[in-house]
């Protein structure tokens, strides 16, 4: 479960995120959605202690971020950045086994070297295992990323943004992936999505932010909905059904 | 710990094996560099001239290992593999910082301090300024040129610093300063030699023991905070760490702008991995080997003694432009 409890942040002197609360419920797939610059990615960090609380508090599986030493806060939950470049040279093997480096401290053990296979079959990675990450597409490096993410074996994982620069073969893969890791291992998975179909097909929850505000924190069903969409996004767009499931004609 | 078992051998991928013996190798020809200093061509009195290049050697390995050492620490926390210790500036803040003791304490009151006392004054001093002067840099990891341009402004500011306080002091105190602070590998301060080998042992064995911490925090800030690591904490230890190093390195021998650039590009090269399991021996070893062998060569006659510091500079000088013109720097 996370619980955020009247949160605020600013850069400076222009507010970011103005009085955040709510309670994202212990397992399942929640989308975060919200135009560009709404604050999905800096509430996101502040979920992951990657900026420092402002005001307000944070807690995750009880634990709260601002009081948690670092290494437990590291089993807890795993993130995963927008944009994260790979700074050092290294092998998509070595940079999915850094998701250990809370358990080993560095040294894998056998258990880590075989959940580090896991993960690397899990995201179609083991034919890319001994290639250097720099010389990866986007796609595949973006995969690399979120295997090291699920290697940590965090009950939460937070992905920002995800599927970008994925194709549409992966981005689906990735969903349905994460989608069952939440069922069958019961993870609490919050994911910052654009494509609020994605959402609709593999989300349970949708939470929405604008400007910094929270509009809303529901079931998936119940916010697709043309009122509320436009009341996140700014215009007005159908929503259809097709084979049972919703589908946004936001591009229209 | 009783029933974790190490996995490496059972899994080690080819390039490990690999990457392992590259590393031995180095270290291989260093030991043999080495000898080739210790034993080659000794004359007249052999127990003599041995402890004397033992002496020598002592000095010059430790010089090696700082430099190698302390430039890997400085390019993984500041992420950026075209800058050293001595580029940002650090060894003319050493300078400096002895010029303000000579200056504090007067000539004779610097001259008559036990080196040992001397030496943790200015290592103190050192520690305290790259903190104040780094930390707010290192927080928030900035862009490259500004660190350079920072780096070089720096080093001009400290020198003239130097300069200054310099012509404050009394001619007397100030050839005391002038023999402190242009040190060589001819006259090597003894006094410091002990200190120095202390101080480089347990700043190495340190560095190797946060060799997996390393390897986190090369991957940046937020991947590192991501992964549990104390950004702020580490990044203030292994700064005080590499001010240290460089303090007892430039204290020996004075200073030495491109070595353990060139050293850690070439062992890079060699190595093909960033991995600091691999990459801090490989350095260091790197390192004695230049270092030594140049100054074994100029003993043989290659060159006179001037010769060492030059080339090597000047080589390393020249891998540093052919660094900063490369793409594939940062
Ligand atoms: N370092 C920063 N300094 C100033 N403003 C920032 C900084 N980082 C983000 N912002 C601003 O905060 C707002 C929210 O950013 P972000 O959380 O990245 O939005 P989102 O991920 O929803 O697109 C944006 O208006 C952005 O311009
Ligand atoms: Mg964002």
């Amino acid at each position: 479960m996370i619980e955020i409890e009247g949160v605020s942040f600013s850069h400076g002197r222009a507010p970011i995120l103005s009085d955040i609360s709510l309670t994202i419920p212990a397992g399942g797939v929640t989308a975060l959605v919200g135009p560009n610059g709404a604050g999905k990615s800096t509430l996101l960090a502040l979920m992951a202690r990657l900026l420092p609380l402002q005001a307000g508090s944070i807690a995750i599986a009880g634990r709260s971020v601002a009081a948690t030493p670092g290494r437990e806060m590291a089993r807890t939950v795993a993130i995963l950045r927008q944009d994260p470049g790979v700074s050092s040279r290294l092998r998509v093997r070595e940079l999915v086994g850094f998701g250990r480096f809370p358990h080993s401290r560095g040294r894998l053990t056998a258990e880590d070297e075989r959940l580090v296979d896991e993960a690397l079959e899990r995201f179609d990675l083991t034919g890319l295992a001994h290639r250097f990450a720099d010389t990866l597409s986007g796609g595949q490096r973006q995969r690399a990323m979120i295997a090291m993410a699920y290697c940590q074996g965090c009950q939460t994982m937070l992905l920002d943004e995800p599927l970008n620069n994925l194709d549409m073969f992966y981005a689906r893969d990735l969903m349905r992936t994460l989608r069952m890791v939440a069922d069958s291992q019961n993870k609490t998975i919050v994911v910052v999505l654009h494509d609020i179909n994605h959402a609709a097909a593999h989300a349970d929850r949708i939470v929405a932010l604008r400007d910094g505000r929270l509009v809303v924190n529901d079931v998936t069903a119940r916010v697709l909905t043309p009122e509320t969409l436009q009341a996140i996004f700014g215009y007005r767009m159908e929503v259809a059904t097709v084979g049972g499931l919703p589908v946004v004609l936001h591009h229209r | 710990m009783p029933g974790r078992v190490m996995a490496e051998a059972a899994t080690a991928s080819p390039h490990r094996a690999a990457e392992r013996r590259t590393v031995l190798a180095i270290c291989a020809i260093a030991t043999a560099v080495c000898a080739v200093f210790l034993f080659v061509g000794l004359r007249g009195n052999v127990a003599f001239v041995l402890g004397l290049r033992l002496s020598q050697l002592l000095g010059l390995v430790q010089v090696a290992v700082s430099a190698a050492v302390s430039t890997v620490i400085f390019q993984t926390i500041t992420g950026n593999r075209i800058l050293s210790p001595s580029i940002m500036g650090l060894d003319a803040l050493y300078l400096f910082c002895q010029t303000v003791l000579v200056f504090a304490l007067g000539g004779f009151g610097y001259a008559a301090l036990p080196p040992a006392w001397k030496f943790s004054g200015e290592v103190a001093l050192m520690m305290a300024i790259s903190l104040a002067l780094f930390l707010p840099m290192l927080r928030r990891r900035s862009d490259m040129m500004l660190m350079i341009l920072t780096g070089f402004v720096l080093g001009l500011m400290f020198r003239s610093l130097s300069a200054l306080v310099a012509r404050l002091i009394d001619p007397n105190e100030f050839a005391v300063l002038q023999g402190a602070s242009f040190a060589t590998f001819q006259s090597l301060d003894e006094g410091l030699l002990a200190i120095g080998a202390v101080v480089t042992a347990l700043g190495t064995a340190a560095a190797w023991r946060a060799r997996h911490v390393l390897d986190v925090i090369a991957l940046g800030r937020d991947a590192a905070v991501g992964l549990g690591l104390d950004w702020n904490r580490w990044v203030t230890a292994l700064l005080s760490l590499v001010a240290c190093l460089v303090a007892t390195s430039t204290a020996l021998v004075g200073p030495l702008a491109f070595l353990g650039l060139l050293v850690v590009a070439l062992a890079e090269r060699v190595c093909g991995t960033r991995g600091h399991g691999f990459l801090l021996p490989a350095a260091a070893g790197v390192a004695v080997i230049v270092l030594v062998g140049a100054q074994a060569l100029a003993r043989l006659g290659f060159g006179g003694a001037v010769v060492v510091s030059v080339v090597v500079e000047f080589v390393g000088g020249l891998v540093f432009l052919a660094l900063l013109f490369s793409r594939r720097h940062g």
